[in-house]
């Protein structure tokens, strides 16, 4: 045996070191070339993905449904063999309910962590502040949540649906079998609220030949609803048209009861309440009023059957899902759709996957849904009346509705 | 240069300090940081901005103002304003119903410029609102308030609600504001693409400058005659009044001249991170603001620095590893701070570190900077 030398332990070790390395080098590159050109976090056998959603903060309660789906949906892909032969890696960040967080994290999992996709956001200025970042670093966000239009960035596939899909069919069900002449509108004070009355008003007006009787606009968080009520009554319109978001649902709807404005008395329409505010508000509050939207949990086909299912069996047995929540679940199974036609995980080409090949999902929880080139959604739009014990009964389903974020006529 | 080292940098001490702070911020960041982490950097510097206001203020003035992310927030919507504009060419914003105005003022119906928004189209017009348009609103605020000797509880209550109004306004005004979205998808600086890499690193060093600027003005009012006014005010109003001086009028100034400092760093912050929005005018981030001040040191202006990145690191990095529990670790690292520590990051040095310091051989007579609370009580007895 040789005697211990340094110069020659060194230079064994920097041998070693450098051909593993340059193997290792070759061998990853070789292979990981084919599914990715774009310096990914991609391995032979695992892809990163990014979850940003807001754990703490006023927005958690909402959006814990949100990702606790899109985890759902990345066990069930990597159960089935995952995509393109690779597991589904989760980096999880908070966006903590704050926008400046938003894009700081987006360009945290783009820039550092490379991820190949990201599944997030909730409110529409978290994603309005991690747009930039996401068309910047060129990397894909899949938006879970309804939201106003106006909007069609090559970097988002947005999987809720659009404002006019929502309202357009939900104003005609009420105008038909409602004999809805009188409207009331009511929302909270930001972009979504209204942008969505302001299609709805052109609708009522231009097309039911209705008439808007009152339109208010409340400060997110608002729990004050005495002088809108004060108006409703006064003004006796056949429906009040409601889009109030988050905690101030419940001041809104416990307000009305004690105002004795219910749902024997008075047609109410609402754009934003889902199983998950429900939880909040409380069945006996809710009670006879409808809700607008492309999902409800009774939803009776056996693909949602399957979901709910298993979604407790994940999350447990008390766990609700609304219609983001469902929205938020297609996003991992239309993205790997797009990778396995494209056959890489390359964004630009994921994109264009996205825009031309027609993905479809057969397996969707609310029925069938397809991609439009718009990188929106084609889907269904159900109206449903609330029970007592928190869930909805669906009374009115429409066909397909195509999307369109940029609507001529009412903008 | 005697006067420089005793006035602007605060003698031995002071001098130390900076110059350990300066190679921290121009080496050691930019050389061991990616340009992300950087920027990250440069982010929590603008808040530091922020946080020195508060030192003059609160630290030596004994005003506690928790409006402060309304002066910043003000700085930052100014330079939000021209940078929208200048995004909103007609070319870019050729699908909207009239192109050439801010994508949000299209969207709530509005078909003309606001005319307050008309002077933000000139880059020298948009530098003044920087330091003019918080002076201004922070003379009228300090002298409704000072002149009334409104102090103490009362004035932190009324600059927090001044922080809830200005939140209000623009939540509600959102065809010219933006609403809650804020001023969103800003690009370029009079051509320049802020959003590059090469633009990161630019404005890190120009927000880094600025930020030793702001340093150096405040210690030499602190050094100043001023500055010993300042401190008596805090300790023993009446007797400076007494002596004949005309308190408000020295209140106004530390309001006034804080508020410029918080502006500068909001409009720092606003070209850095590209957007600008309500969630920076309203209580949590005033609030945030005076932690940064207290885990730093209110009497330090080297030690808030230190105290805001440490936060702002700690915040990151937590809810980086531990998304779910951040929130926790936070709260025990700002209660861990307050029990051990009460004088902040600077009174840790100021225990230990000064045994360090005495190494060195001594060069000009100590200067009184005053980082000590326990010596400017003593003072005060």
């Amino acid at each position: 045996m040789s005697k211990f030398n340094r110069r020659k332990f060194l230079g064994k070790t920097a041998a070693l070191l450098s051909a593993m390395v340059a193997a290792g080098f070759i061998s990853t590159s070789v292979m990981a070339a084919e599914a990715t050109t774009t310096g990914q976090a991609v391995t032979d056998t695992t892809v990163s993905v990014g979850i940003l959603h807001s754990l703490t903060g006023t927005m958690a309660i909402s959006e814990t449904g949100a990702q606790e789906a899109e985890k759902l949906a990345i066990k069930q892909i990597n159960e089935s063999g995952g995509i393109l032969g690779r597991q589904i890696e989760i980096i999880q960040e908070d966006g903590a309910s704050d926008w400046p967080t938003f894009a700081e994290k987006s360009r945290k999992l783009l820039v550092q962590d490379k991820v190949a996709a990201v599944f997030g956001c909730w409110t529409s200025a978290s994603r309005k502040a991690a747009l930039p970042v996401f068309e910047k670093e060129n990397g894909l966000l899949y938006y879970p949540t309804f939201y106003e239009g106006l909007e069609q960035s090559h970097n988002v596939i947005y999987t809720g649906q659009e404002a006019t899909q929502q309202i357009l069919a939900g104003l005609d069900w009420v105008a038909e079998e409602k004999g809805a002449k009188t409207f009331y509108l009511i929302g909270s004070d930001y972009i979504w609220p209204r942008t969505s009355m302001k299609i709805a008003r052109k609708h009522i007006e231009n097309v039911l030949g209705g008439k808007v009787v009152g339109e208010d606009y409340k400060p997110l968080g608002n729990t004050q609803f005495g002088s809108t009520i004060n108006k409703i009554r006064l003004k006796k319109p056949d429906v009040i048209y409601a889009a109030v978001v988050g905690g101030s649902n419940v001041a809104w709807f416990k307000q009305l009861k004690a105002a004795g404005i219910t749902s024997d008395k008075q047609t109410l329409l609402t754009l934003s309440v889902t199983e998950d505010e429900v939880l909040g508000i409380g069945g006996e509050n809710l009670e006879g009023f409808y809700s607008v939207m492309k999902y409800f949990q009774s939803l009776d086909n056996p693909n949602n059957a399957k979901f709910v299912k298993e979604f407790k069996e994940m999350w447990g047995e008390d766990s609700v899902m609304g219609d983001v929540t469902q929205a938020a679940y297609l996003g991992p199974w239309l993205w790997k759709a797009a990778v396995e036609k494209a056959g890489t995980f390359d964004v630009d080409a994921v994109v264009k996957a996205s825009e031309t090949e027609g993905i479809e999902l057969t397996t969707a929880p609310e029925g069938y849904v397809k991609l439009h080139p718009n990188h929106h959604l084609w889907s269904k739009t159900r109206v449903a009346k609330w029970n007592k014990d928190g869930q909805a009964t669906v009374v009115f389903e429409s066909e397909l509705i195509e999307p369109n974020p940029f609507p001529k006529g009412y903008q | 240069m005697n006067f420089v080292y005793e006035r602007f940098l605060g003698g031995k001490n002071g001098a130390i300090g900076i110059a350990i702070l300066a190679a921290l911020i121009f080496l050691v960041f930019p050389l061991f940081l990616d340009a992300f982490r950087l920027g990250m950097v440069g982010k929590y510097l603008t808040y530091a901005f922020a946080a020195i206001s508060l030192v003059l203020l609160w630290g030596y003035g004994g005003i506690l103002s928790l409006g402060q992310g309304v002066f910043f927030g003000l700085g930052g919507y100014c330079m939000a304003m021209f940078l929208k504009l200048e995004a909103s060419d007609p070319i870019s914003t050729k699908i909207q119903s009239t192109p050439g105005i801010p994508d949000f003022m299209d969207w709530n119906q509005l078909t003309e410029l606001p005319w307050f928004w008309i002077p933000f189209e000139s880059f020298s017009f948009t530098l003044l609102a920087v330091i003019l348009v918080p002076a201004i609103f922070a003379f009228i605020i300090g002298f409704s308030m000072f002149k009334r000797r409104v102090g103490g509880v009362y004035f932190a209550i009324i600059t927090q609600v001044i922080a809830v109004i200005l939140t209000v306004l623009i939540v509600g005004q959102q065809g010219f504001t933006g609403g809650i979205n804020g001023i969103t998808d800003l690009k370029t600086l009079n051509g320049w693409d802020i959003r590059e890499d090469s633009a990161k690193y630019i404005l890190y060093f120009i927000n880094a400058a600025l930020l030793f600027a702001v340093i150096f003005i405040s210690r030499f009012i602190l050094t100043s005659k001023y500055g010993r006014l300042l401190l008596a005010m805090r300790d023993k109003e009446d007797r400076v009044r007494f002596s004949g001086y005309d308190v408000s009028n020295f209140k106004i100034f530390v309001f006034c001249f804080s508020a410029v400092i918080s502006a500068i760093g909001g409009a720092m912050f606003t070209l850095q991170v590209g957007f600008m929005s309500p969630s920076f005018v309203g209580i949590v981030p005033s609030i945030e603001m005076v932690i940064f001040a207290a885990v730093g040191g209110r009497m330090s202006l080297i030690g808030v620095v230190y105290g805001t990145l440490l936060v702002n690191f700690g915040r990151t990095t937590f809810s980086e590893s531990f998304p779910e529990l951040w929130l926790f670790l936070m709260g025990g690292l700002f209660i861990a701070v307050v029990m051990f520590f009460p004088n902040g990051l600077a009174g840790i040095w100021d225990k230990y570190g000064k045994k360090l310091t005495a190494y060195f051989p001594k060069k000009a007579k100590p200067a009184l900077t005053q980082t000590d609370p326990a010596l400017a009580a003593e003072d005060a007895k």
